[in-house]
C-alpha cells in the first residue's frame, strides 16, 4: 500500500539537493544517539505499517497513543507540581504554603538523604546531611509539622521516597487520620519504586525480593483503604538521570511496572483492583521529539500489556498516567540562566507528550537547592506554556506527523526488544542481581560523555559559546543550625515516649514481617507510638537482611 | 552519603581508558573505609564525588584521617556540585583540584597525567 511521495521528478530533485549539501559536522542524532533521517514522508509510515485507526485511535481510548483523556489539557491542565523540601519540617511547611499561594496545585515532598536511606537524623552516618537535600522526617512528629494547616483532602500530595516508603506512608496515614481526614478522600502519590533504585539511584536497604514485597504491601493496603492514592510511581526519571538512553528509560521503567503487577497478582489481588492506581514518572530531556515519542510509546505498551497479557478489563487499568520532570542532568553550571531556556523546551515536550503533572527544574539546581526567585520562574515557565503558547488548544497536535509516528513506532519496537532480553535473562530481579541494568546504563552514559568531549554533541556554554566572565547567581544557603535543631528535637521525642511501647511495636512489626503479613497496619500503630524511621528500618533489616552492590562501572 | 554515581563512574572509566589504575570503592562509604582503601592500594590520588552539598563536612574529615594515617602525600581532588565560594575553602584544606559540572574526561586525565599512575575514586 506504499504510495509514491510526490512525483518521481520532485523526489529526484530533492535527492540531488540533498547530495549537494552535506550535514553539519555534528551528526544528526538524538540526545540518546539515535540517528535521524533528513526527511520523513508517508513512505516511512507505510514502512512501519502505520494504521491511524489501530495505532492512534482517539484520545481517551485504547491504545491511548494520543492521551489518556478525551479532552486532555483542553479540558483540564496538568498539575503544576514543584518538588520542594529542605531543612526542618516546619521550614518545608512554610515553602509549601508559599507555593500554594503562588498558584501551585499540588505538593511534592523531597526528603533528605538520611531519611531516604532510612536513617534517623541523630544517626552518626547522617552527619552533615540532615535537612540538606530535602526535609528530615524521623518520626510522626516531623510528619505532623510538615503538613500542618494544609487540608489533605483538598491538595494532592506527592512524596518522593522509596526504601522506607512504607514507613513514611504509615506516618502520613496516621497523621491524616489523627487530623480527622478521611483516608478514602486522600489524593496523592508515594514514589515507592524500589526497582529503579537498584538500576540507578542506589537508595535501597534490603535485597530486591523483600524490597518488592514492601512495595506490594503499600499497593495492597491503598487498594483497600486509600483508593484515590497512587501507591507507586514507577520511575524512569532516575534511570535517565543516571545516563540511560530514552529507550532504556522507557523499557526498564515499563518492565519494572510489569513486575509490580505480577507480584501484586501473586498476592491474590485482581488486576483491576490496583492497576488503575499505578502511576509513572518520566524524564523530560532535551530532545523534544524523542521525548514525545517516548511518552506516546509508553502509553501504548502499557495498555497492550495490561489488556492483552494481564487481562485487565477496566479502562483505568490500561491508562498510563505520568508525571514528568525536566532533566536535572541537562542543566549546566556555566551560564546558569540558559537553563531556563532548556527547561522551557523540555517542559513543552512533556506537555505535548500528554503528561498529567509536571515539575520544571529551577535554573540554579546544579549549584544548590533552588532559591525562591528561581523556583518562581520555573513555575512561571509552566504557566506561560499553559496560558500563552497555545500548545494546549488541541489534543496531541503532533498526531499523524510522519516523523513523530515513525519515531513512536521505533520506540515501541526497541522497547519490546528490551522486554524480550529481560525475559531471556530471567526477569527484572535476575537482571538486577547480575548487573544487567547498571551495565546498560553505564555504557550509555559513558558513550554520551565521549560524544560531548569530542564535540559531537554541543552544549551551550560548556563546550561551545563559553563566556569569559560569568556573573554568579544568588543561591539558597541551608543554615547549619538545621541539623542541630532537628537532632535535638528527635532526642527529645525519644526521651518522652514510652520505651516499652516502642519495643512492643517493633516486636509486632518484626513478627508480621516473619509471617509475611502486610506490614502497614502494624506500622501505622508503631508510628503513633513514636517509633522512628531508623528503628523501623533496622527492625525489618533483622528479618530481611541488607543489600549491597559493588562498584559496577 | 549520596546516591549520584553517574559522574564518578564516567570519570573512573575515562581514567582507566587513559591507562590509569583506578579503584572505585562504590557508594555509601564512610570516610574511614575510603582511607583504608587508599592505604591498602597504596594510591597516589584520591578522587571524591559529592553532589549532596555535604563537602564542607566530609572533606575536612577525610583530610584529617589521611594526615592521621601518614598519608598526606596522597593528592585529593573533588568533583560534584561545589558552589564557587566553597572552592577556596576546600583548597585551603589541602585539596589539590575541584572539578565542577561540565568537566571533560580529558581535563581530569590532563590533570593527573603528570603526577600519577594510580588513583582511587569514591562517590
Amino acid at each position: 500500500m506504499s504510495t509514491a511521495y510526490a512525483s518521481n521528478l520532485a523526489q529526484e530533485k530533492y535527492q540531488q539537493e540533498l547530495a549537494k549539501s552535506p550535514d553539519r559536522p555534528q551528526p544528526p542524532t538524538t540526545v540518546s544517539g539515535v540517528p535521524i533521517e533528513p526527511l520523513y514522508t508517508p513512505e516511512h509510515l507505510a514502512a512501519c505499517g502505520f494504521d491511524p485507526d489501530q495505532d492512534l485511535g482517539y484520545p481517551g481510548q485504547f491504545p491511548y497513543t494520543r492521551g489518556v483523556h478525551a479532552t486532555m489539557h483542553r479540558g483540564r491542565l496538568w498539575t503544576m507540581r514543584q518538588f520542594a523540601g529542605f531543612g526542618t519540617a516546619a521550614q518545608t511547611n512554610q515553602r509549601f504554603k508559599f507555593l500554594l499561594e503562588k498558584g501551585q496545585t499540588g505538593l511534592s515532598t523531597a526528603f533528605d538523604l538520611p531519611t531516604l536511606m532510612g536513617l534517623d537524623s541523630d544517626d552518626p552516618r547522617s552527619l552533615g546531611e540532615v535537612g540538606r537535600l530535602g526535609v528530615a522526617v524521623s518520626s510522626l512528629n516531623d510528619m505532623e509539622r510538615l503538613y500542618r494547616d494544609i487540608n489533605l483532602e483538598d491538595v494532592s500530595v506527592s512524596m518522593t521516597i522509596n526504601a522506607p516508603a512504607i514507613i513514611v506512608m504509615a506516618y502520613y496515614l496516621a497523621n491524616a487520620q489523627d487530623n480527622g481526614f478521611d483516608l478514602r478522600k486522600l489524593r496523592g502519590t508515594i514514589q515507592n519504586d524500589i526497582l529503579k533504585e537498584f538500576h540507578a539511584q542506589n537508595e535501597f536497604v534490603y535485597p530486591p525480593e523483600p524490597s518488592v514485597k514492601l512495595v506490594v504491601d503499600v499497593i495492597e493496603f491503598c487498594a483497600k483503604h486509600v483508593p484515590q492514592w497512587n501507591p507507586v510511581s514507577v520511575s524512569g526519571y532516575h534511570i535517565r538521570e543516571a545516563g540511560s538512553t530514552a529507550v532504556q528509560e522507557l523499557a526498564f521503567t515499563l518492565a519494572d511496572g510489569f513486575h509490580y503487577v505480577e507480584e501484586s497478582l501473586k498476592r491474590g489481588m485482581e488486576v483491576d483492583e490496583f492497576a488503575g492506581r499505578l502511576s509513572f514518572f518520566f524524564n523530560a530531556h532535551n530532545d523534544v521529539f524523542e521525548e514525545i515519542a517516548k511518552y506516546r510509546a509508553a502509553r501504548v505498551l502499557w495498555a497492550e500489556r495490561l489488556r492483552n497479557d494481564f487481562g485487565a478489563s477496566k479502562e483505568a487499568s490500561w491508562k498510563l498516567r505520568f508525571h514528568a520532570q525536566t532533566a536535572g542532568c541537562s542543566l549546566q553550571d556555566k551560564q546558569p540562566y540558559v537553563n531556563l531556556i532548556r527547561v522551557a523546551y523540555q517542559a513543552m515536550a512533556a506537555v505535548l507528550g500528554g503528561c498529567q503533572s509536571l515539575h520544571t527544574n529551577s535554573m540554579d539546581e546544579t549549584l544548590a537547592l533552588p532559591s525562591e526567585f528561581a523556583v518562581t520562574l520555573a513555575l512561571r515557565t509552566q504557566q506561560v506554556l499553559a496560558f500563552e503558547t497555545g500548545v494546549t488548544n488541541t489534543v496531541d497536535p503532533l498526531g499523524g506527523s510522519y516523523f513523530v509516528e515513525s519515531f513512536t513506532h521505533k520506540m515501541k519496537e526497541e522497547a519490546r526488544r528490551y522486554f524480550e532480553q529481560i525475559e531471556e535473562i530471567g526477569g527484572v530481579i535476575r537482571g538486577i542481581e547480575n548487573g544487567f541494568f547498571r551495565r546498560e546504563i553505564a555504557d550509555a552514559s559513558y558513550a554520551y560523555q565521549q560524544d560531548v568531549d569530542a564535540k559531537r554533541k554541543l552544549i551551550v556554554g560548556v563546550n561551545a559559546f563559553q563566556e569569559k566572565e560569568e556573573k554568579p547567581l544568588e543561591i539558597l544557603q541551608i543554615e547549619e543550625a538545621v541539623e542541630k535543631e532537628q537532632v535535638a528535637s528527635l532526642r527529645k521525642i525519644k526521651t518522652e515516649r514510652s520505651a516499652a511501647d516502642v519495643e512492643r511495636h517493633l516486636g509486632a512489626v518484626k513478627r508480621a514481617a516473619e509471617k509475611n503479613e502486610n506490614l502497614m497496619p502494624q506500622l501505622i500503630e508503631a508510628a503513633r507510638a513514636r517509633v522512628t524511621v531508623g528503628e523501623a528500618v533496622n527492625a525489618l533489616a533483622e528479618v530481611y537482611g541488607r543489600y549491597t552492590v559493588g562498584g559496577t562501572w | 552519603m549520596d546516591g549520584h554515581d553517574r559522574g564518578v563512574k564516567v570519570v573512573a572509566r575515562g581514567l582507566r581508558d587513559a591507562g590509569f589504575h583506578v579503584i572505585y570503592t562504590g557508594l555509601w562509604q564512610t570516610p574511614e573505609a575510603v582511607i583504608r582503601t587508599v592505604a591498602d592500594e597504596d594510591a597516589d590520588f584520591l578522587g571524591i564525588s559529592i553532589l549532596s552539598g555535604a563537602h564542607l563536612t566530609i572533606v575536612p574529615r577525610l583530610m584529617e584521617l589521611l594526615k592521621a594515617q601518614g598519608l598526606d602525600n596522597v593528592g585529593v581532588f573533588v568533583g560534584g556540585i561545589i558552589p564557587e565560594a566553597d572552592v577556596p575553602k576546600l583548597m585551603a584544606m589541602g585539596v589539590v583540584r575541584v572539578f565542577g559540572p561540565g568537566t571533560s574526561i580529558q581535563e581530569a586525565v590532563d590533570f593527573l597525567r603528570p603526577f600519577a599512575q594510580s588513583a582511587v575514586t569514591q562517590a
